[in-house]
């Protein structure tokens, strides 16, 4: 079965429609690249995946492991194993990113069934996470995300993702505002979460960033579609020729 | 002048009930003529209502209706519902003087062991026949104020402390007052704490109902003087019934270099009214008062500061947080005056209310008056709703709705508990949060 399955979807923001029919299946252990210029609809379908209000699914299905996603709450995916690692990841000043981790943790950990960390063992796996990412334990007791720099805030959501050890990851545009050093070590953290239970589905505007993170598969969104599938070569091919040809099809 | 409405259950004036109480209210001599004097006071404005500015938000008169008749003193069925009251809110190391339906339980309180420079009274006996230096400072508030005349008319009992200077308690003082509530009745306190020169001490002030608690009402008032170089921390937590009114006033005076730390957290009582003035006559002092209002159901919380600068090289801050739910209604009234002689005042305040349902409602008034030309002063106020990209960012990571708006409103109300620096003290209020977040399902 596969992992996560899109169905001809539709959806809706206010009036407007954004995605026109969107297909895309992942399989374990596969990472899908999906590229496209702004507004071809690429962050609506990250956020739909997670649960995010504001959209109106008017057509298709999202499943999980079979399961109807579009039924659950944005927790009880997460619970499930649905990752989104934000592109614009907010700041909770009051709330220590410790507390958080702990409370999120075990919030999963429950849904599922299974026993809370205590605080012993849930430091030492963090320490474990945040040492192999180069995160300092001084960040983590301040306020989540505050006064972190991009590439903080970036690192900070690959550390949850190692945390949670989810089955489906969403990347959404890990690369934007991010420096050539702070990109590597991000990529170098979600390779390192690379394994053959997991799908990772990196969302991206350049090529960049599949540099360092090597899709098994891209697809090229435009008008909210899939216009284009194919390999890795694709975001090469895109890199040189742009995406107007795309628009033109779409 | 509306005497109608001045009036007790029974349909007798509130003034029949002075005279009824007057047998059981303490003093002699001066202390009579003041009390005569308040009630007086009291009787011309009777309850104060939405037209007096100062009460535009919180009309007694609708609110409370009536002032209960005086509590009778307690019995040992009431000593003993109180006793078990008293362990269940029961604070680990600190020294705890009890309040039972407005009069002093000695039975219920630690008094033994009193650090050298530490002396406890009660009110009743120290109007009785203690010195005329505390006389005069407990009869100092005026009659302006009219719950503040009331209180002063019928105050029937508290405790009054007295720290030598150079003192500094280790252990904190707790004035706790219960409320049995056997029946309907109304309990009347006033306490004094008098800090010395170079001296330190904690004081926490609770009020809390005996299981089973009927309809009560709390008036109560406190005075402080701090004296020069002197530190107090205060922390003041209302867990009154949710049938219980409790209308509070405190008169604190700073001398110099003097530093005041206080935090308020009200989560119970149906209807509260909090009053402080707060006055600096030394230069140099500091005041830190925070507070937050966590309120649900039909509940109604003033908080109302008066921040007097009236010399030069003051500074206070007022950190105000208020989370309101269902119909509750909160209410944060912030007054600064910085006298023409007050140069070098640095004051701020800034108030915050979340809003959790439609219908909940959050007034915020902040008041400057600022007759000096060389200072910082500043206020702001915000009210909203929680935000829903952090709700969902939460969510996403695994948090239920609960949870998400749970983790939120801890964080809201954290920048004010931090404040308080007695580490027992914090995890308290922090418990008492938590609490009422738990209750909320």
């Amino acid at each position: 079965m596969s992992l996560l399955e899109v169905k001809d979807l539709k959806v809706r923001v206010e009036e407007r429609e954004i995605l026109h029919g969107l297909s895309l299946t992942v399989n374990p252990g596969q990472v899908h690249a999906i590229m496209g210029p702004n507004g071809s609809g690429k962050s609506t379908l990250s956020h739909v995946i997670a649960g995010k209000p504001g959209y109106e699914v008017t057509g298709g299905e999202i499943l999980f492991r079979g399961e109807d996603l579009l039924e659950m709450s944005p927790d009880q995916r997460a619970a499930k194993g649905v990752f989104l690692a934000f592109q614009y990841p907010v700041e909770i000043p009051g709330v220590t990113t410790m507390n958080f981790l702990r409370t999120a943790l075990n919030a999963q950990r429950r849904a599922r069934g299974e026993s809370e960390f205590l605080v012993p063992d849930f430091l030492k796996k963090v320490r474990n996470v945040a040492a192999s990412l180069n995160i300092p334990m001084d960040m983590l007791k301040r306020g989540v995300n505050v006064g972190f720099s991009g590439g903080e805030k970036k690192r900070n959501e690959i550390l949850q993702m190692a945390l949670f050890e989810p089955a489906v990851c969403i990347l959404d545009e890990m690369d934007s505002g991010l420096d050539i050093d702070a990109l590597r070590i991000a990529a170098d953290g979600v390779n390192a979460l690379r394994s053959p239970d997991r799908a990772m589905v990196v969302i991206t505007h350049y090529q960049r960033l599949l540099n360092y993170i090597v899709p098994d598969v891209v697809h090229v969104m435009s008008k909210g579609r899939v216009v284009k599938s194919g390999g890795k070569e694709l975001a090469l091919e895109l890199e040189a020729s742009g995406y107007a040809q795309f628009e033109d099809a779409a | 002048m509306n005497v109608a409405l001045v009036k007790n259950e029974t349909g007798s004036a509130l003034s029949d009930s002075f005279a009824i109480a007057r047998d059981r209210l303490p003093g002699t001599g001066k202390v009579v003529g003041a009390r005569e004097a308040a009630f007086a006071a009291y009787a011309q404005a009777g309850l104060p209502h939405r037209r007096i500015e100062d009460w535009k938000y919180t009309d007694l008169r609708a609110l409370m209706r009536e002032v209960l008749p005086l509590a009778p003193a307690p019995g040992t069925a009431e000593l003993t519902r109180a006793a078990t009251a008293a362990k269940l809110h029961a604070i680990e190391g600190v020294r705890r003087l009890v309040l039972v339906d407005g009069v002093f339980a000695p039975k219920l309180s630690e008094l033994g062991g009193l650090e050298k420079g530490l002396v406890i009274r009660t009110l009743r006996e120290t109007l009785e026949a203690g010195d005329a230096a505390l006389q005069a400072q407990l009869l100092a508030p005026d009659n302006s104020n009219p719950m503040v005349a009331l209180n002063s008319a019928m105050m029937t009992d508290g405790v009054v402390i007295e720290i030598a200077d150079g003192v500094v308690l280790t252990q904190p003082l707790q004035i706790v007052h219960i409320a049995s509530g056997n029946v309907p009745a109304a309990m009347f306190t006033r306490s004094l704490l008098r800090l010395g020169k170079d001296a330190g001490a904690t004081l926490v002030e609770s009020y809390v109902a005996a299981d089973g608690a009927k309809t009560y009402q709390v008036h109560d008032s406190l005075i402080v003087s701090i004296g020069n170089n002197s530190r107090l921390d205060h922390v003041r937590l209302n867990e009154d019934s949710r049938d219980a009114s409790n209308i509070s006033s405190a008169v604190v005076s700073l001398g110099a270099h003097a530093h005041f730390n206080t935090f308020g957290m009200m989560s119970g009582a149906g209807v509260s009214r909090y009053q402080a003035t707060i006055a600096f006559a030394g230069e140099g002092s500091k005041v830190e008062t925070n507070g937050v209002n966590l309120l649900n159901g039909k509940q109604h919380a003033d908080t109302t500061l008066f921040m007097d600068h009236a010399v030069p090289n003051g500074a206070s801050r007022e950190i105000f947080r208020a989370v309101v739910d269902d119909r509750a209604h909160s209410v944060f009234q912030g007054r600064i005056i910085v006298r023409p002689h007050a140069q070098k005042t640095d004051a701020k305040m800034m108030t915050r209310a979340l809003l959790l349902s439609d219908e909940a409602e959050a007034d915020n008034k902040p008041e400057l008056e600022i007759f000096a030309d060389d200072v910082t002063c500043g206020h702001g106020a915000t009210t909203g709703a929680l935000d829903e990209s952090l709700l969902f960012y939460l969510r996403a990571r695994g948090l239920s709705e609960k949870e998400a708006q749970a983790l939120l409103i801890q964080a809201f109300v954290g920048e004010a508990i931090e404040s308080i620096v007695n580490d027992g003290l914090r995890e308290l209020a922090i418990a008492a949060a938590e609490r009422w977040l738990e209750a909320r399902g």
